[in-house]
């Protein structure tokens, strides 16, 4: 435990990527793929954070004029993340749209079964 | 056999990437990098922290940082999105012939209730999102999400309604535009582009921050119209 602990979060920032990763190569289904993409966005955006967080920092929000900016995260990557978790939905988004296009043209999601894509 | 080959890939990434996390570096260059990721502190960041405030006026600095010092990398994500809303529409329109419209079931009652009394109230809290996004924690994206979300909800809930995509390219367009003027009118007034070049006002009030609260608001519509036209055109195409 104390060989883990001040590396915890990059632990489970790395297993949902390799969970990610795992899924993409092995899972079949064209969905499951997809679904596989989104674990592998959320783990980088989980690493993205975890850089920019200190032990026991605040978000970095002036709530009243007293503050002291000692102590707050930093802003840079979670700014970053923001702008990330949208581009993940959009290509979420994208990727479904040419899942139905795929599953109109060859009547399957089967990713064995879709000619040209077998290994 | 191809689950036991990835099984096997992804055990050596996973033992590489312990091996880096316990301190096993090899060679002087390593030990000198020893640890750089478990270090507890703010590099670049201090800086929008301790002056952010008072240079924008804004008290949320991540808002600060996405509208303001990295205004240009949010205009770049935003077209990102708009290109992804466009191609969107332009895979699922390339359909030979269109299918007969199946005819939606319609919903329950508790459903379609839920929808309408819940879809303004949504709004609400989306738009609320997007408007204090220089105070509290959310703004533009957040907001936009939300907004979207409600008109997901229509989709599940009213399905005979069905989602008219001409309001979302309109609004979609002009606070596109607002954004992109916004910008230029900064590099015309001070020299630089997404320049905050109104009054500051006071700290941590509604009226605060200068061209954030402005810029921010446009986002919002633009990723909500974006999402939305987005979940319209999925909903249009239910195989």
């Amino acid at each position: 435990m104390s060989l883990l602990s001040p590396s915890i979060h990059y632990v489970g920032c790395f297993s949902l990527v390799l969970i990610g990763l795992y899924v993409v190569l092995v899972k079949p289904n064209l969905i499951k793929v997809i679904i596989g993409i989104n674990l592998m966005d959320t783990g980088v955006n989980l690493f993205l954070v975890t850089v920019g967080y200190i032990q026991g920092g605040t978000a970095p929000i002036f709530s009243e004029a007293a503050r002291q900016p000692e102590g707050m995260v930093d802003p840079v990557p979670q700014a970053l993340v923001l702008t990330a978790i949208v581009i993940g939905v959009s290509v979420l988004a994208l990727a479904l749209a040419l899942t139905i296009r795929v599953y109109g043209h060859y009547g399957t999601l089967d990713l064995r079964k879709i000619k040209g894509l077998r290994w | 056999m191809r689950r036991l080959i990835s099984l096997s890939l992804l055990l050596i990434v996973a033992l590489g990437i312990s091996l880096c996390f316990s301190g096993a570096y090899f060679g002087a260059e390593g030990a000198n990098r020893a640890g750089k990721l478990a270090q507890d502190r703010v590099n670049f960041g201090q800086r929008y922290n301790s002056r952010g405030l008072e240079e924008n006026g804004a008290g949320n600095i991540v808002a600060s940082v996405v509208v303001n010092y990295r205004g240009f990398d949010t205009l770049g994500e935003v077209t990102v999105l708009f290109i992804a809303a466009v191609g969107l529409a332009v895979v699922l329109s390339t359909r030979r012939e269109k299918p007969a419209r199946v005819r939606a079931e319609p919903a329950s009652l508790v459903v379609f209730t839920g929808c309408r009394f819940l879809f303004p109230l949504i709004l609400l809290l989306g738009s609320y999102i997007f408007i204090h996004g220089h105070l509290t924690p959310g703004g533009g994206f957040q907001g936009g999400a939300v907004v979207a979300s409600g008109f997901l909800l229509v989709y599940l809930g009213c399905r005979g309604k069905g989602l008219r995509s001409a309001g979302f390219t309109v609004t979609e367009s002009l606070s596109g535009l607002a954004f992109v003027v916004l910008a230029l009118v900064g590099l015309a007034v001070g020299g630089s582009l997404l320049l905050n070049f109104l009054p500051k006002g006071s700290a941590l009030t509604l009226f605060s921050g200068g061209v954030i609260p402005i810029i921010y608001v446009a986002i919002g519509l633009k990723v909500g119209s974006e999402l939305g036209s987005i979940i319209a055109n999925l909903s249009g195409e239910a195989p």
